[in-house]
């Protein structure tokens, strides 16, 4: 029986082959190799990862647009594979490409959207928090990146879904439009909403996710919250507080003669330096010093905490792109 | 709580979801500047053509009487066929089929809406044409209109099955071109405007078998002759459960 409180989505080992390729000699090939994660309502479960991971053929066997090869998904209780309109009914879509006729007007897109509902949102009240009436009169196919992701969003909510999956949500927003974004998925997020997003932004992760399963060749590697995911070295198990200072500076590497052993010290190209480990005040404080006593002017200076990038570099041992 | 939500209260009931569709993509269609001249102006300058030339004398009714339940057919393969084919494949392109499908509209609803769609542009071609023949002096028999109907109907299900199946397993543009360029062969070398008997003899012995050549020879007969031919019947019958089957079969959606 499914409580208010059970997960929206449960899925336990999922496999999808595709195929056959031409390019495997017309064998298949798995793009998801037992992946398991939770999403719980009134929290943005994030899947992050790189292009090519798995994350969006992950969503799409969730929303049944996609057959699994093998494992189990559950989707508010039911199986995707076997919905029928009133399972649809509470769960909303967003495609990474979109899905909107080039054609249509906004507005009456999301009517027509709206009419498969017996109980939608509110079409003004939608429309304008998210600021589709700008751009109410132009086609789909003449609006911008970002113009297009707040209205496939719209379309995505206006039947009031209980769990909401986006696929790249943040990709081609300009900074106003992210912020507008972001906020009513934290707004939909405290009203009870449970959401699933896919990113390789860290960022996105940083910023919206209370859970992040971190993807990688077809399953999750590493799942936790954010400051979970920041406070552990994942190779080692050990706590970690490295922080990174970077500078631009005269070239020469003397400065490093005065820091302690232990902190990394590199040149990333003549002029720019990286300093690594766990750094103290007192190590800020040695360099600046040295830097008085030759009245020297960094051009750059920045401390960087460790960031998911970071995590996920040390996990799979290359860059998110 | 969110000012925006509400509490989900389901779907709307499958004929409203359908009826819904069905709607929007009439709307869609209509507002199509090129599938109007597909649908509407090239099947009446086809039905002026054949009324100011002596192409179809001598057989067996006024020219405009031979011509007009062709110029029908026509317009179910225009609307049917290539009208909804090259609709569904730049659909499938843009991913908005896969978006549909996850809405309660789903993946029947979507084909229920279309179908409907292409059915209720149909009746506006029929009311436009027969209006426009009649000024031409066509005076169908009155007793032949059900099963002229039923006829057109079931020639609309076969070339949408067909123009689904094109739509769902090329590219878009390719569905354009196939869509496009057997609308041209079809009407003129398929039989559906001009009977078998006066087409070259090359063809005339498969053009019955075709679904242009069924549809065209059943509707003149209905309207000519007050008789529904049921080997083109079945012929259109075979059609349309073969199309159907295939584009289920495969049909791509993403």
């Amino acid at each position: 029986m499914r409580s208010p409180d059970s997960p929206v989505l449960t899925i336990d080992g999922l496999i999808k082959d595709v195929g056959p390729l031409a390019s495997l000699d017309g064998k298949m090939l798995r793009v998801v190799s037992g992946l398991s994660m939770v999403a719980e309502r009134g929290q943005v479960t994030a899947l992050l990862g790189a292009n090519g991971a798995g994350k969006t053929t992950t969503l799409e066997c969730a929303q049944g647009l996609q057959k699994r090869t093998g494992g189990t998904i559950s989707l508010l209780g039911a199986d995707p594979d076997t919905a029928g309109a009133g399972l649809r009914s509470r769960v909303g879509v967003m495609l990474q490409d979109g899905g909107l006729p080039p054609s249509a007007r906004p507005i009456p897109l999301l009517r027509h959207v709206a009419g498969m509902y017996r109980n939608p949102m509110n079409i003004d009240a939608l429309v304008e928090r998210l600021g589709i009436n700008q751009f109410s009169r132009t086609n789909v196919r003449r609006l911008s990146g970002g113009q297009k992701q707040r209205l496939a969003l719209a379309a995505a909510l206006v039947g009031n879904p209980e769990i909401l999956f986006l696929d790249e949500p943040s990709a081609g927003l300009d900074p106003q439009s992210r912020q507008m974004v972001f906020d009513l998925i934290a707004e939909l997020r405290d009203a009870g909403m449970g959401i699933v997003l896919t990113t390789h932004l860290m960022d996105d992760a940083e910023r919206l996710a209370d859970y992040v399963y971190i993807i990688d060749g077809g399953h999750n590697v590493v799942e936790g919250t954010v400051s979970e995911l920041l406070k552990h070295d994942h190779t080692a198990g050990a706590a970690i507080t490295d922080r990174t200072l970077y500078f631009d500076a005269p070239a020469g590497l003397e400065f490093a003669g005065v820091l302690r052993a232990g902190l990394q010290v590199s040149e990333t190209r003549s002029g720019s330096y990286s300093i690594t480990g766990e750094l103290t005040p007192r190590d800020l404080a040695t360099l600046t010093a040295w830097w008085a006593e030759r009245n020297i002017m960094p051009a750059s200076l920045r401390l960087e905490a460790r960031s998911l990038e970071d995590v996920f570099l040390d996990i799979s041992g290359r860059d998110l792109r | 709580m969110s000012k925006l939500l509400s509490p989900n209260a389901g779907p709307a009931s499958l004929p409203r979801r359908i009826v819904q569709q069905g709607r929007y993509e009439t709307i869609t269609m209509l507002r199509n500047g090129e599938q109007l001249i597909l649908a509407i102006v090239l099947p009446l300058m086809a039905l002026v053509g054949l009324v100011v030339t002596p192409l179809l004398d001598g057989l067996g009714g006024t020219r405009v009487d031979v011509a007009t339940p062709g110029i029908l057919a026509l317009c179910a393969m225009s609307t049917a066929f290539t009208g909804q084919g090259i609709a569904t494949g730049f659909d499938r392109r843009y991913g908005v089929l896969r978006f549909l499908s996850t809405t309660p509209l789903g993946r029947g609803g979507l084909i229920a809406g279309k179908i409907l769609a292409v059915l209720v542009v149909l009746l506006l071609q029929v009311v436009v044409v027969g209006v426009i023949a009649g000024f031409l002096g066509w005076q169908p028999r009155l007793e032949a209109w059900p099963a002229g109907i039923g006829l057109l109907v079931l020639g609309a299900a076969a070339f949408t099955a067909l123009g689904l199946l094109v739509a769902g397993t090329v590219r878009p543009e390719a569905t354009l071109a196939i869509t496009n360029l057997l609308w041209i062969l079809l009407g003129a070398l398929g039989g559906i405007v001009v009977p078998s008997e006066r087409l070259p003899s090359a063809v005339q012995g498969i053009v019955q078998f075709l679904p242009s050549g069924a549809l065209g020879q059943a509707l003149r007969d209905a309207f000519l002759l007050g008789a529904v031919p049921f080997p083109a019947v079945l012929i259109l019958l075979l059609w349309t459960v073969l199309a159907g089957a295939a584009a289920i079969r495969w049909f791509k959606w993403n």
